[in-house]
């Protein structure tokens, strides 16, 4: 009996260091997409960065807690706001900057920039810069997974402003008939750009999948934990055969629409701003967790995020000094 | 002793769709067709007639009315190992498919440096004199060439689009390729054995001596019959059809020109900004001292396309209108 109890004990005692070790891998990510995002708007303000650059510094939790969940081979495809989609899905940190600054070494040779980072290794079937333009071709990755008989999902990754684009609403119909392993997932940050998403969207947002029979699941899109478990249930149903899944997370976009959205009063106020900042900021809202738990000190934060910082800062350098494509490349890879 | 020769036969161009698509879908278990009423109804044309039953549903697959949605769901089937035919039953729907289209799966290979490939085919139609008006009947080919990333095919004979629809499902790239709607019932010589045609070789029609006619889809059986007739006026006509308009063979165009001083491109697209536009210009630029008169365009007349057939006739470029225009460029109209 006491053997048992031992033996019980332990697991769990190996369960909740295993659960610790996760939120700390979850920790390093979105510290590792806030200061890649810190450092794009410092690129960017300093004119080493061309093109636009939409931060998602607020929104890590949703990238890294939906990726957690995520298997190497499952797909994603995420939109303008992506940076953070891809490097919780995989894409180094260096090779991203290099592709922001149009580089030769970036993810696309320097010709997909900021909004189309795409990388077959790690299953980035491309961010995409026409809103909602990605929700046909993460189903249709799910669809083919389905024909060839993998146990492949694709995640959609988008915002609430695609809310308002009809391709979503096709391809969620055919999901749903089809029983495709596609999660929808949809950030919202409370703004389409420079519009609150309320003046532009009638009725209930969840009762759009809704009217499909599609899964919904509605999440508080600043605690990581919350989005990993939520989205493993999600993903396991997919995977089981069971079709679709919409993962509504409610989170905020501390930077403006783009760097350069500066004057935002007029749109939504500076305390609205400050509550989220102070109050629901998923880093601090997960620190807090791993301290209460007593598993883990400051201390071992302080070094996750200093290692976070050193990787960003050396993939910038590495970025800013590596060469632009040679012109040849050009007309290259039109077509294949 | 004669056998009867099993390699030649006529079949018509709906079936010669249907052998390219029954053969490459044997050869090749991702190829999968997709679009509205494409399975047990084979399209209102019933151009797809009997391929669902060798190859089921899973593979001729019926969708909603959703033609940017099952554009896009082909778009991401094609980037993950899969080769999609995508049906878009008339060329007029275009439209709707444009994103989908243009800026996803022409820009995917690109954008990604060359990472990701979309090996998708789009089968749709043009063609006007249906009387099925303004939304039913235009040819907006030209739309796909314009865009960088795709490649476009325009058959205009049962032989032509089995070769050029094998070619563009086994081509890694987005390929649009256009059907006349009023030809799917045209017959032609196509052999039994398996072939394949090259994009970007256009094909001589019939050779001539005096005027280079080059027409595409339709516009071919219309470039051949002005060609008779011009033959009673002691004209010689020279009948090109480009057959891809991307890539487009450019030396075979210009060298006919150079040959025979004079042509005619004609083309059942809006002739404005069209396609016709390009090959003259493809054509005057490259046989420029060579040419002895100005290279000239027809194409469908600049209106919505009518309902009235009395209407509708005028639009599209005929034998006669044809006729007329060579014989003038030959100075032989009184």
């Amino acid at each position: 009996m006491s053997r048992s109890t031992k033996t019980s004990k332990q697991a769990e005692q190996r369960n909740i260091s295993l659960e610790v070790e996760q939120l700390l891998h979850m920790y390093k990510q979105m510290m590792s997409i806030r200061e890649f995002e810190e450092k794009v708007n410092e690129l960017y303000l300093n004119a080493i960065m061309p093109g636009l650059a939409h931060l998602s510094i607020g929104q890590e939790a949703v990238a890294v807690g939906v990726c957690e969940a995520l298997e190497h081979e499952d797909y994603i495809t995420s939109n303008h706001r992506g940076h953070g989609h891809c490097l919780a899905k995989g894409a180094a940190p260096d090779r991203m900057f290099a592709e922001l600054l149009g580089k030769q070494a970036g993810y696309c040779r320097g010709k997909g920039g900021s909004m189309h980072i795409a990388d077959p290794d790690s299953g980035n079937l491309g961010a995409n810069a026409i809103v909602g333009g990605s929700a046909g071709i993460a189903t249709g990755a799910a669809f083919s997974a389905q024909r060839r008989g993998t146990r492949q999902v694709a995640v959609c990754f988008f915002g609430e402003g695609a809310l308002g684009e009809g391709l979503l609403y096709e391809v969620m119909n055919m999901a749903q008939l089809w029983k495709l392993p596609v999660i929808y997932v949809c950030e919202n940050n409370l703004y389409n750009e420079y519009t609150p998403y309320a003046e532009a969207t009638a009725g209930e947002l969840t009762d759009r999948p809704k009217a499909f029979g599609i899964h919904v699941e509605v999440v508080d899109g600043q605690d990581v934990a919350l989005v990993y478990d939520t989205m493993k249930k999600v993903v396991e149903r997919a995977r089981r055969g069971e079709g679709p899944a919409f993962l509504l997370c409610n989170t905020y976009r501390y930077h403006g629409h783009h760097v350069g959205d500066i004057d935002r009063a007029y749109y939504r106020p500076k305390e609205e701003e400050q509550e989220w900042k102070t109050h629901r900021d998923p880093i601090q809202l997960l620190t807090e967790k791993l301290l209460g738990s007593g598993l883990v000190e400051q201390k071992m934060l302080d070094q996750i995020r200093s290692e976070a910082k050193t990787e960003i800062d050396s993939g910038a350098e590495f970025a800013i000094n590596a060469p632009y494509p040679d012109v040849s490349e050009v007309d290259q890879h039109v077509y294949a | 002793m004669s056998t009867p020769d099993t390699t030649v036969r006529e079949i018509t161009f709906a079936e010669a769709v249907r052998e390219a698509l029954a053969e490459e879908m044997r050869r090749d278990p991702t190829v999968f067709i997709i679009g509205e009423d494409v399975a047990e109804a084979g399209t209102p044309f019933k151009v797809l007639s009997g391929l669902v039953q060798e190859f089921g549903k899973e593979r001729v697959i019926d969708t909603p009315i959703s033609e940017a949605g099952f554009t896009g769901l082909a778009v991401g089937a094609a980037m993950t190992g899969m080769r999609p035919v995508v049906d878009i039953m008339f060329g007029d729907f275009l439209t709707l498919v444009m994103d989908q289209l243009a800026n996803q799966a022409a820009k995917i290979h690109y954008m990604s440096g060359g990472k990701f490939k979309v090996p998708l085919v789009m089968r749709t139609t043009m063609g006007a004199t249906r009387r099925s008006a303004a939304q039913h009947s235009q040819s907006l080919h030209v739309w796909p060439s314009h865009i960088p990333g795709l490649k476009v095919a325009i058959p205009s004979t049962p032989y032509d689009v089995k070769g050029l629809l094998k070619t563009a499902i086994r081509d890694d790239n987005p390929v649009v390729i256009v059907e006349d709607k009023m030809m799917f019932k045209i017959k032609g010589v196509v052999p039994v054995e398996e072939y394949t045609i090259p994009f970007g070789v256009a094909d001589i029609k019939r050779t001539g001596s005096d005027i280079s006619i080059v027409a595409t889809s339709s516009m071919v059986q219309v470039a051949l019959g002005a060609a008779k007739l011009l033959e009673a006026d002691g004209i010689s006509a020279e009948v090109i059809d480009p057959r891809t308009l991307y890539p487009l063979d450019k030396s075979t165009l210009i060298e006919s020109a150079k040959k025979t001083g004079r042509a005619i491109v004609v083309d059942e697209g809006y002739e404005r900004y069209g396609v016709t536009a390009e090959l003259a210009s493809v054509i005057a630029d490259g046989a420029f001292y060579y040419l002895d008169a100005p290279v000239k365009r027809m194409g469908a007349m600049d209106v919505p396309v009518p309902f009235s057939p009395a209407l509708e006739d005028l639009t599209v470029p005929t034998e006669q209108s044809v006729v007329k225009m060579a014989r003038s460029l030959c100075g032989k109209d009184q």
